[in-house]
C-alpha cells in the first residue's frame, strides 16, 4: 500500500490538506490507504455504496446519516479532499490551537463546527432549523422499538420546548449551541487519530 | 416392571443414599436370600458399574444449580462475582463431604485438569477473541502477558527465597528452585471476576483488552514456566541459562504451530461439510481438541495451540458452516466453557476443606504481600515503559485497575495441586496457592467494583441535565463511533493490508466453499425468520405510521410539561436508546451470547427507508416532505446490486462484527440466490416480478408506478414466499391499515 499510496497523493497534495485541517503528514499517508482500501472501484472518489460497504456503519443506528454527511449538496461522489475535511471535524482540539490568532480562520475542529457537524446530522434539509420532524427523524432511529408514537412525540415535543426560546417550534443553531453549552463537545466529538 | 423405568427411581435414591458413608462404595446386586428358589432377581442395583460418570455427573449438576441459585437475583451477582459464590458453595460441599469422609473426585490430577476441564475454557477464551482491538495492542498485552508474569514470578521467588532464609519461620528446607517454582505458580493471573466488572461499568477499551489478553496469555507463560521450573527443582544444580530461555520460547510459539497447522485443516473440511451440516459443529471442536493433545504430545502450551486453532479456523468455518450450525457451536463453546469454569471453582471449594493443610503463617502471609507487591511495582514500571510506545497512555486509574485486578484463580490452583510429589514442601505450596487465591478473589473480586466507581476509571459521565443534552450527546456518541469506524484500524496497516491481500488471493479460495444456492428450505427459513423480526416490528409500531396524525399535533398547542415528566422522559430514554456499539460485547466471558435484536432492528429500519425513499409518493400526502436525503441511496435508482454489498462484506471485517451481522448476511445472500432458483425472471430493478407474481395480493398497488418498478429483492421474495407457498403469515398483521404497499415488509415506523 505505501508505494501505491505515495505516487498517487503528491506532496502539495499533502501540504494543502495539512494546512487546511491540521492532520500530520503520517495521519494524512494513513487516512489516504483507508481511502484507497474503500475506494473499491479505484477511480479516486467514494461513493455512498463504498460507505456502506463498512459492515459497522450498516449497524450504526445513524449510519444513513454519517455517510450522507461526506456527501455535500446532492453530489455522489466525494474525493480525498472532501473526505479528509469532513474528518477534520473529528480531530482533537489541541492545547496550542487555543491560542492561534483568529485572524486565520476558524478551524474545522473548533467547537462550532462540531456542533455544527452534530446540527447538520438532524437539519437535512439545510434550512438552519431543526424541525420537529426532523427531530423526530433522528430519535426513531436512535430509539428501540419499544417506545411508541405518542411517546416519541411528547419526547420530541419536549426537547423543542426545552430549547426553543423565540418560540418558532423549532431548534435553531443558536439554540442548539446554548443548550449544550454545559456537554463537553470537544471531548464527546473527537476521535484520536493514531500516527 | 420394566426396568426402565425403575432404574431412573433407583438413581433418585441413590443420589440421597450417596452420602451415606456405608453406600460409598459398591453394591452388590440384591438377590434373592439363599436357600429358596433361584429366582430372576426382579431389581438389582450395580452402581459399581455407573459410579464414576454417576458422580461426574452428579457434581456437574450441582454446580448448575449453584449458577442457576445465584442469578435468580440479579442484585446478589452484581455485588458479589460469581467465582465467590461457587467456591462458598463450594466449601459447603467440601464441608458435607468432611463430615462424612468421603474422598472428593479426582479431578484435580495434572491429566485430568489439562485435558478435560482446561480446554473448554481456553477455546471459548480463543473462539471470541477480540481480534482487532487484540491486534492494536498486541505489543501492550504481550509485554504485560510475557514480562509481567515474569517479573512477578522472579521477583516473589527471590523474596521469599529471601524470607526463607530467616531461621524463625523453620522454612530452611525451601530451596530457590522451589521457590521460584512456587513463585510461578502463584503469578498467574485470572482476572475472570474482574472481567465483569469491567464491562459492567464500562471501562475503556485499552484498559479491557489489556486484562483480558494479559489473562489469557499469561496462562500460557505460567505453564512454561512451570514446566521449566519443574524440571529446575529436581536438579541440585542450576541449570543452563540460555538453555531454559530458548525452552521458554519454544514452549509458548511452539504451541501455535499445530494451532495453526489444525485451524486450516478444519476451515479446509467444513468446504466439504455441505451435505452433512450435522457435523459441522464437530469439526470446531474436535480439531481444536486434536491441536490441544498433540501440542501436549511435545509438552508445548496447549493454551496456545486451542487458542490460535480457534482464531485461525473461525472466519474460515463461519462462512462455510450453516448458519443453525453457527449457533449451535457458539452455543456449545459458551456451555462448556462455562461448565468447566464452574467446576473449577467449585472444586476449589470442596479441595480446600478436605485436604490436608500444612500452615506456615509466615510462609502464607508472605506470599500475599509479596505477590501483591510485584504485581503492583511491576504494572507501575512496566506501564512506564509501555507508554513511551503508545499513543494511548495508560493513566494511573487505569494502572489501578490494572494491579488491582490481578485476582488469581483456577491456573494456579490447578498447577499447584498438580505439583509432583517429590517436592517435598508440597503441602505448604498447595496450602499458599489455596489461600492466596481466596484471599485475591473474595477481598479484590467484592471491592474491585466499589473502587473503580469510586475512582471513576475513564467512563463516559452520566447525568444529563436536560433531555437535550442526553439525546444529543448520545447523537454525538453514535457518530463517533461511526466515524471510528469508517476510518478503521491504524497500527500495523501495512501488515493487516498485506495479510488481507494474501487471505483473499489465495487462503480463501481454498478454504472456502463457494457459497451456492442451498435447499430453498433453508433459504425459507432464513426467510422466514426475517419476516417474523419484521413482524414484531409492524406489531408494536402499529401500522402504517400517522403522518397526518403527526401534522395536526404540531398545530396543537404546546402542552405544557410538569417536572415529573421530565424526569419520566430521562427514564424512558435512558432504557430505550440504543447504546452506542460495545466492542467488548461479544467477547466478554459472561457467559451470555451476543444478542442480535437490536442490530435486526436497524438493519430493518434501513431497509425500511431505503424503500420508502424509491416510492416518496405512495405514502406522504403533503404534510411532511419527504427528503430523498435520509437515505443515502438516490431515489428511483436499481438498488439491488448496490445495497447488497454491504450486507455481504459483512464477513470480510473479522471480530466482533461477523457475528451480529451474520444472520443478515445469511439471508440475505441466500435469499437473492434463491429467486433464481424459484424460477422466476430476475432482475428485480426492472420491476419485472411486480404485478405478475403478485395476482394474489388482493389490494392493488398499481396505483404508484415508481414503487412497483424499484423493488428491493426481499420484498420480492415476501411476495414470492406467499404466492409459491400460498401459506401467508405474513399478510395476516397487515390488516386494513396500509394503502398503496400492502406487501411493503417493514414499511411504517422505521425511520419516520
Amino acid at each position: 500500500m505505501g508505494s501505491r499510496a505515495s505516487t498517487l497523493l503528491r506532496e502539495e497534495e499533502i501540504e494543502e490538506i495539512k494546512k487546511e485541517t491540521g492532520f500530520s503528514h503520517s495521519q494524512i499517508t494513513r487516512l489516504y490507504s483507508r481511502f484507497t482500501s474503500l475506494d473499491k472501484g479505484e477511480n479516486g472518489t467514494l461513493s455512498r455504496e463504498d460507505f456502506q460497504r463498512i459492515p459497522e456503519l450498516a449497524i450504526n443506528p445513524l449510519g444513513d446519516r454519517i455517510i450522507n454527511a461526506f456527501f455535500p449538496e446532492s453530489e455522489d461522489q466525494v474525493n480525498f479532499r472532501g473526505f479528509m475535511r469532513t474528518l477534520a471535524h473529528f480531530r482533537p482540539i489541541e492545547d496550542n490551537e487555543k491560542n492561534k490568532n483568529p485572524t486565520a480562520g476558524e478551524p474545522l475542529n473548533s467547537r462550532t463546527n462540531k456542533l455544527l457537524f452534530a446540527f447538520r446530522l438532524y437539519d437535512l434539509d439545510r434550512d438552519d432549523k431543526i424541525s420537529r420532524d426532523e427531530l423526530l427523524q433522528v430519535l426513531r432511529m436512535m430509539v428501540g422499538v419499544n417506545i411508541s408514537d405518542e411517546q416519541l412525540g411528547s419526547i420530541a415535543d419536549r426537547t423543542i420546548q426545552e430549547a426553543d426560546t423565540n418560540g418558532d417550534n423549532s431548534i435553531s443553531f443558536n439554540e442548539f449551541i446554548k443548550v449544550l453549552e454545559k456537554v463537553d463537545v470537544e471531548q464527546k466529538m473527537s476521535i484520536r487519530f493514531l500516527h | 416392571m420394566d426396568p426402565a423405568v425403575t432404574r431412573p427411581v433407583f438413581s433418585f435414591v441413590l443420589t440421597v443414599l450417596s452420602l451415606v458413608p456405608s453406600c460409598g462404595g459398591e453394591l452388590s446386586p440384591i438377590t434373592v436370600a439363599p436357600g429358596e428358589k433361584e429366582d430372576v432377581p426382579l431389581f438389582t442395583m450395580n452402581y459399581a458399574r455407573i459410579q464414576v460418570p454417576f458422580e461426574i455427573t452428579l457434581w456437574v449438576l450441582l454446580a448448575s444449580f449453584a449458577k442457576i441459585g445465584f442469578n435468580v437475583n440479579r442484585r446478589i451477582t452484581t455485588w458479589l462475582p460469581e467465582s465467590c459464590l461457587l467456591i462458598s458453595v463450594g466449601l459447603i460441599a467440601g464441608g458435607v463431604l468432611f463430615h462424612v469422609h468421603e474422598a472428593p473426585p479426582a479431578v484435580l490430577t495434572s491429566q485430568a485438569f489439562f485435558l478435560y476441564m482446561l480446554p473448554p475454557i481456553v477455546l471459548e477464551s480463543g473462539y471470541f477473541f477480540p481480534t482487532r482491538p487484540f491486534f492494536e495492542n498486541v505489543g501492550t498485552v504481550l509485554w504485560f502477558a510475557v514480562a509481567g508474569t515474569l517479573w512477578s514470578a522472579v521477583g516473589t521467588g527471590l523474596s521469599l527465597f529471601a524470607v526463607c532464609r530467616v531461621e524463625a519461620f523453620g522454612l530452611r528446607d525451601v530451596s530457590l528452585q522451589e521457590n521460584l517454582l512456587f513463585a510461578s505458580i502463584v503469578s498467574a493471573v485470572d482476572p475472570v471476576a474482574v472481567l465483569n466488572v469491567f464491562e459492567d461499568v464500562s471501562v475503556n477499551e485499552q484498559l479491557y483488552v489489556a486484562m483480558f489478553g494479559e489473562g489469557l496469555f499469561n496462562d500460557a507463560v505460567t505453564v512454561a514456566l512451570y514446566q521449566i521450573f519443574i524440571y529446575v527443582a529436581k536438579m541440585p544444580v542450576a541449570e543452563d541459562l540460555s538453555l531454559v530461555v530458548a525452552r521458554f520460547f519454544l514452549v509458548g510459539l511452539g504451541g501455535m504451530v499445530p494451532g495453526v497447522l489444525f485451524g486450516l485443516v478444519a476451515a479446509f473440511t467444513t468446504r466439504f461439510t455441505s451435505r452433512v451440516r450435522e457435523i459441522e459443529p464437530l469439526v470446531v471442536f474436535v480439531y481444536s481438541y486434536m491441536a490441544c493433545l498433540v501440542a501436549e504430545l511435545f509438552s508445548m502450551s496447549s493454551i496456545m495451540a486451542i487458542v490460535t486453532c480457534a482464531i485461525v479456523m473461525k472466519s474460515y468455518v463461519e462462512e462455510n458452516v450453516s448458519q443453525r450450525s453457527c449457533s449451535s457451536v457458539r452455543h456449545m463453546i459458551k456451555m462448556f466453557g462455562s461448565v468447566s469454569e464452574t467446576l473449577i471453582f467449585f472444586f476449589l471449594g470442596v479441595v480446600t476443606v478436605t485436604t490436608e493443610h500444612e500452615w506456615n503463617w509466615a510462609y502464607v502471609l508472605f506470599t500475599l504481600l509479596f505477590a501483591f507487591l510485584w504485581r503492583c511495582l511491576g504494572v507501575l514500571f512496566l506501564t512506564l515503559i509501555v507508554n513511551l510506545f503508545r499513543v494511548i497512555p495508560f493513566t494511573f486509574k487505569d494502572q489501578f485497575g490494572l494491579a488491582y485486578g490481578g485476582l488469581r484463580g483456577a491456573v494456579s490452583f490447578a498447577l499447584a495441586s498438580t505439583l509432583p510429589h517429590s517436592i517435598g514442601c508440597r503441602k505448604l505450596f498447595v496450602t499458599a496457592t489455596i489461600a492466596i487465591i481466596l484471599v485475591t478473589v473474595f477481598l479484590q473480586g467484592i471491592t474491585i467494583r466499589p473502587l473503580i466507581e469510586l475512582i471513576d476509571i475513564r467512563r463516559t459521565s452520566h447525568n444529563p441535565d436536560s433531555i437535550n443534552a442526553e439525546i444529543h450527546s448520545r447523537l454525538m456518541e453514535h457518530t463517533v463511533t461511526g466515524i471510528e469506524d469508517l476510518c478503521g484500524q491504524w497500527s500495523h496497516f501495512w501488515w493487516k493490508d498485506k495479510f488481507l491481500k494474501f487471505n483473499n488471493r489465495f487462503l480463501r479460495k481454498v478454504l472456502i466453499r463457494d457459497s451456492r444456492a442451498e435447499s430453498s428450505i433453508v433459504a425459507l427459513y432464513k426467510r422466514l425468520e426475517l419476516q417474523n423480526t419484521v413482524e414484531i416490528l409492524n406489531m408494536v409500531s402499529g401500522g402504517i405510521s400517522a403522518a397526518p396524525s403527526m401534522v395536526s399535533l404540531c398545530e396543537e398547542s404546546r402542552k405544557l410539561f410538569l417536572a415529573s415528566d421530565v424526569k419520566e422522559i430521562h427514564d424512558i430514554l435512558s432504557k430505550n436508546m440504543y447504546k452506542t456499539r460495545q466492542p467488548m460485547a461479544a467477547h466478554t466471558r459472561k457467559h451470555a451470547l451476543p444478542s442480535e435484536s437490536r442490530d435486526k432492528e436497524i438493519l430493518l429500519r434501513r431497509h425500511a427507508s431505503i424503500q420508502r425513499s424509491l416510492g416518496p409518493g405512495s405514502l406522504r400526502d403533503s404534510a411532511v416532505p419527504i427528503s430523498h436525503k435520509y437515505s443515502t441511496l438516490p431515489a428511483r435508482k436499481s438498488l439491488h446490486f448496490k445495497y447488497f454489498p454491504a450486507w455481504e462484506r459483512y464477513a470480510d471485517n473479522r471480530g466482533t462484527m461477523s457475528e451480529m451481522a451474520f444472520p443478515f448476511r445469511c439471508s440475505s445472500a441466500r435469499a437473492r440466490i434463491s429467486l433464481r432458483r424459484l424460477n422466476t425472471p430476475t432482475p428485480p430493478s426492472n420491476g419485472a416480478l411486480d404485478e405478475s407474481s403478485c395476482e394474489t395480493n388482493k389490494v392493488e398497488r398499481g396505483t404508484n408506478s415508481s414503487s412497483g418498478r424499484s423493488h428491493v429483492p426481499p420484498q420480492h421474495h415476501f411476495n414470492l414466499v406467499n404466492n409459491s407457498r400460498s401459506a401467508d403469515p405474513y399478510r395476516s398483521v397487515h390488516h386494513g391499515g396500509e394503502e398503496g404497499r400492502p406487501a411493503s415488509p417493514t414499511e411504517p415506523r422505521a425511520t419516520h
